[in-house]
């Protein structure tokens, strides 16, 4: 049997699967960050607040609601969405134009809020979400053993980022958005309803990170801790990624997946603060992240 | 050479000029109202508490050296609050440092480790800059938490208290709040003289505008680098002092939230401001330990604080009191 | 301004506090109320102590008994400062639960040095009575040896011989992989590997494929909260348990297996001091806790809060004074202890708690009857078994007698 490092190679093969799959959740997660940074120049510290609330949502219809995870797919990030863009035009509207960091510490604030509020209501051990029937099971690959629900969330993620690239970077609506983040006033002059755009684009990323929930309740504990543990680490991938590109962090996101992943074989403790180092050297190396566009 | 003319360049020689000297003056009544508070306090209010108020102002100080008068928003300095803590916590313990030099050695590696940080992160701007911060003080969470002499989760416990210059015992709860009131004094006018020098004038033109200041022949970056030190080391030294009021050092003080909670007070008591790292200190200190019987709801608040804050009170407390009445507070 | 001024205000109560202290037992409830513990301790533990304060018609030895709670947020410097305070301050006579070893640890050194009583209920680190033990200490419910024993022994007498950890990295983690592998070499078994993750991972597949591929009879958790709960999760995703291999979770609580659901948990082996459907007794008083906190079920952190309660109030009625921490915990080291949730026991010389400690397996949804009827008993381990012998702890209050 032939080894890497010490490591058998079958061995290696699924560590990287997994990597990829983890990667790709990551990119799904980033997709709604980097969007609303990179388009809207909001650094979006609530984002992880938005996705334990999709994933929550999708608990709720399905308690009390009985609506189950298909629908749910659907519904809790159009609610959390609506929610978001809510928030975008009481709050965020007001500090348009300010400093950035503003709208950062805006969006902390939020996140301590949102989340306190889900903690004091439903405790921190989390509520079960079963996985949908359809999706149960797995094949055996030979190297591995592959539940169907990660390839389904491969799946999902790989669909959603080409669409999301795809609008943004070859539509006329991608467009206006991205005209309208450089020169609003400009834009609107061309008869473009510049703050419904932003509102709308706030609430889309919004509604990416609460889909990201939904897909994650069946695999992740579903509680109100589940978004903090995550929010620092999609950031850092947006920011390698580079802030203003979106096919940046989808990059990443896949490849930080795989690194992980390797490290978890290699030295599995530092499995956590990887991303950091990884961060800590690209913003060294370029300054605007691999994508990124300096501001 | 008239009059006038030489007396500006003697106040230069001595290295402030009259405009900032007056300045200097105008903040004298303040100064004395917190000193006589500072003077007060412990016969009324719980020493222990008192000084955790010291240590997190003095923080918030240092922190906002860097941020409202530099511009630069960090978000590690938690790195160097910690490092200094743990440093600070086992030399008085297992080398049995007494307790200046033990301060000494948790303030000189939090400037190190200033300087180490600075020179990587200050090529950066704005958000890059603080996300730089972050990972390498996540980074730096992460060596604590799997460095032996650290201790893990459970720190280093036990920190003897030690006595001031061998002489006096420090385990008592006043004894110990004078010598911090010192110290945090000596912090506090450090930050006040330091900025109102010529070296703080030239941080605030790079602030405002960076390129001007650099065409005007100053070296930019190593102002900036020369601050976000001067700003870890009392970063330090109040992460050294809170670790021999608490006698404790752990893994929360180098962890982001830490970094998060420094820069609420300085927002909360007003960036750029000289008193208002004070206030913001004092008041989420008080906040927190007020609510810690409502449990889960003190993170609600503090977020709400947060949010409150930048929508309505961008200026904070001491921003919205120096605009009212008129004069630099 | 108010907030300085209402805390100004209670300050000047301090001479009046300094007063009224000899005339009240005050009791502090200090956990996590906003993190990772809330479940298993938080609010349910101040329910759980008011239960028991009532139990004596609120007065002991014709004292007033008051309870006050704090949060401590898992930061041991938190937990000292709240601790010194209610000390110093607010005349707390005893400080009850304290989850997480770090904060645990502090309270006990605090406690120690002001000569009050600390009866700890929710942290594991078997330390509170081996090097870190005091006079003032009393470790209730459970600790990492007994864990390690309960599971690791009767997991494979039961045929689990081989082994493979999931250790979360960071003390407590490591030492429950440390107590338990040396069990396990103990009784004939062997361990094939270890695998140290970080705290708060969140995806487990990639530890847990290695440890299929170990191929080893058992997985063991050595983990706590959300990690146990997602290593849970994705080992049920990824076949582990379909694929013969079993899991046993070195640190689980019922609210745990709530969370997972049956559905994910079933044949889980755990040990537990406590389980509210073990007989009558235990039922009736859970059912009467579950009516004052939004219909949850006891953990065994909880109930030992009560009996820790209960057992110091028959300590003070003994003694008829409360400001000696010492000597009240040397008269509830003297009293044998006898509750309904714990039966009969004792507490011992370091302070360690003994009563019988329990092996259940979590039932598959079938066999449960609704809501919290999670655990069927496998075995009880006597107390006399189930905690690490006086003599090998490094107790000095045990060193010195001798």
């Amino acid at each position: 049997m032939t080894t890497v490092f010490g490591v058998p190679l079958q061995a290696l093969f699924s560590q990287v699967l997994v990597g990829l799959i983890n990667g790709s959740f990551y990119a799904l997660l980033s997709l709604g960050l980097a969007i609303i940074f990179g388009l809207l120049n909001i650094v979006n510290f609530a984002h992880g607040a938005f996705y334990m609330l999709g994933a929550l949502g999708a608990w709720l219809l399905l308690e009390h609601l009985g609506i189950g995870y298909w629908p749910a797919l659907i519904i809790s990030p159009l609610i959390v969405g609506l929610f978001g863009a809510l928030i975008e035009r009481t709050m965020l509207k007001r500090i348009r134009g300010l400093d950035p960091i503003y709208g950062l510490l805006l969006t902390f604030g939020l996140a301590l809020v949102i989340q306190g509020v889900a903690r004091n209501y439903f405790g921190v051990s989390g509520e079960p979400y079963d996985m949908p029937p359809q999706l149960t099971g797995g094949k055996n690959l030979g190297f591995m053993f592959l539940p169907n629900y990660r390839a389904w969330v491969v799946l999902v993620s790989v669909l959603l980022c080409t669409l999301t690239w795809f609008v943004t970077e070859r539509t006329r609506l991608g467009s206006y958005l991205r005209a309208a983040t450089e020169n609003p006033l400009l834009v609107q002059a061309f008869g473009i309803n510049v703050p419904r755009l932003i509102t709308l684009t706030y609430g889309l990323g919004v509604g990416l990170a609460a889909l990201a929930g939904v897909m994650a309740a069946p695999i992740y504990r579903v509680s109100p801790l589940m978004g903090s543990d995550l929010i620092i680490v999609v950031f850092a991938v947006v920011v390698i990624g580079g802030m203003g590109s979106i096919f940046g962090s989808i990059l990443t996101g896949f490849a930080l997946g795989v690194i992980e992943g390797l490290t978890k074989v290699y030295y599995p403790e530092a499995s956590s603060t990887v991303v950091f180092v990884i961060m800590a050297i690209v913003l060294m190396v370029k300054p605007a992240g691999l994508f990124g566009r300096t501001a | 050479m008239t009059a006038r003319v030489e007396a500006e360049t003697k106040a230069a020689a001595r290295g402030l000029s009259p405009a900032r000297n007056n300045e200097v003056r105008s903040l004298r009544v303040p100064i004395a109202i917190l000193i006589g508070i500072c003077l007060v306090a412990p016969f009324v209010i719980y020493p222990v508490f008192l000084m955790k108020m010291l240590c997190w102002a003095l923080f918030a100080c240092a922190f906002n050296l860097l941020l409202g008068y530099v511009g630069l928003l960090s978000f590690g300095h938690a790195l160097f609050f910690g490092a200094a803590g743990y440093l600070t916590a086992y030399a008085a313990q297992t080398w049995g440092f007494p307790f200046e030099l033990a301060l000494l050695t948790g303030m000189v590696t939090a400037a190190v480790l200033g300087l180490l940080v600075g020179w990587l992160a200050i090529r950066r701007q704005g958000i890059y800059f603080a996300m730089i911060t972050l990972a390498l003080a996540q980074m730096f969470y992460f060596f604590c938490l799997r460095a032996p002499f650290t201790g893990g989760e459970d720190g280093i416990q036990g920190v003897p208290r030690g006595k001031l210059l061998g002489l006096v015992s420090l385990e008592g709860n006043l004894t110990l709040y004078w010598v911090v009131l010192a110290i945090f004094l000596f912090g506090f006018f450090f930050i006040v003289r330091v900025i109102h020098s010529p070296f703080g004038q030239v941080l605030k033109a790079v602030r405002e505008n960076e390129p001007r200041a650099v065409s005007l022949g100053y070296r930019a970056d190593q102002y900036k680098l020369i601050a976000f030190v001067l700003s870890a080391a009392l970063s330090g030294l109040a992460g050294g002092m809170k670790a021999i009021v608490f006698q404790l050092a752990s893994l929360t003080d180098v962890y982001w939230t830490t970094s998060g909670e420094v820069i609420l007070m300085v927002l909360l008591g007003g960036l750029g401001t000289v008193f208002g790292p004070v206030v913001g200190a004092v008041v989420i200190v008080c906040v927190e330990s007020f609510l810690a019987q409502l449990g889960g709801w003190v993170t609600v608040v503090q977020g709400g604080l947060f949010v409150v804050c930048v929508l309505a009170f961008r200026r904070g407390i001491i921003g919205e009191l120096s605009r009212l009445l008129h004069r630099p507070l | 301004m108010r907030i300085a001024s209402r805390v100004l205000a209670l300050a000047c109560l301090l001479p009046l506090a300094a007063l009224a202290q000899g005339k009240v037992v005050k009791i502090g409830v200090l956990n996590d109320q906003s993190g990772l513990y809330t479940d298993l301790g938080g609010p349910g533990s101040v329910v759980a102590a008011k239960m028991a304060a009532e139990e004596f018609g609120n007065k002991v030895a014709g004292m007033p008994i008051e309870i006050v709670t704090a949060d401590h947020q898992n930061k041991p410097d938190i937990a000292s400062s709240i601790a010194t305070k209610w000390i110093d301050v607010d005349g707390v006579d005893a400080i009850l639960d304290v989850p997480n070893s770090g904060c645990a640890l502090a309270v006990a050194k605090v406690v120690a040095d002001k000569n009050k009583v600390f009866i700890n209920s929710g942290a594991a680190t078997s330390n509170l009575t081996g090097k870190n033990c005091t006079p003032n200490t009393v470790h209730w419910t459970y600790d990492t040896w007994a864990l390690a024993n309960g599971t690791g022994k009767e997991v494979v007498r039961a045929g689990g011989k081989t082994w493979f950890f999931l250790t979360a990295d960071y003390e407590f983690g490591k030492q429950l992989e440390k107590d338990t592998r040396a069990v396990v070499e103990a009784n004939g078994g062997k361990v094939l590997g270890a695998v140290l993750h970080p705290l708060n991972a969140s995806d487990f597949s990639s530890f847990l494929l290695q440890a299929q591929s170990s191929k080893a009879n058992i997985i063991g958790l050595a983990n706590a909260g959300g990690d146990t709960i997602n290593s849970i999760k994705a080992a049920s995703e990824f076949g582990i348990v379909a694929g013969g291999q079993k899991l046993a979770g070195l640190l689980v609580f019922i609210t745990d297996v709530h969370s997972l659901g049956l559905k994910a948990a079933n044949g889980l082996q755990l040990t537990s001091a406590f389980y509210w459907d073990h007989d009558d007794k235990t039922r009736a008083w859970a059912k009467k806790f579950a009516a004052r906190h939004n219909g949850k079920m006891p953990s065994m952190v909880q109930a030992g809060v009560y009996a820790g309660v209960l057992h110091y109030l028959k300590a003070i009625q003994a003694l008829k004074s409360k400001d000696d921490g010492k000597a009240v915990v040397a008269k509830m080291k003297e009293l044998p202890t006898d509750d309904p949730l714990f039966g009969k026991g004792t507490i011992r010389t370091d302070g360690r708690k003994i009563h019988p400690m329990y092996l259940f397996e979590v039932k598959k949804p079938a066999e449960s009857k609704g809501p919290w009827d999670y655990y069927k008993l496998i075995r009880e381990i006597p107390a006399d078994q189930a905690f690490r012998p006086l003599s090998q702890g490094d107790c000095p209050l045990v060193t010195a007698k001798k």
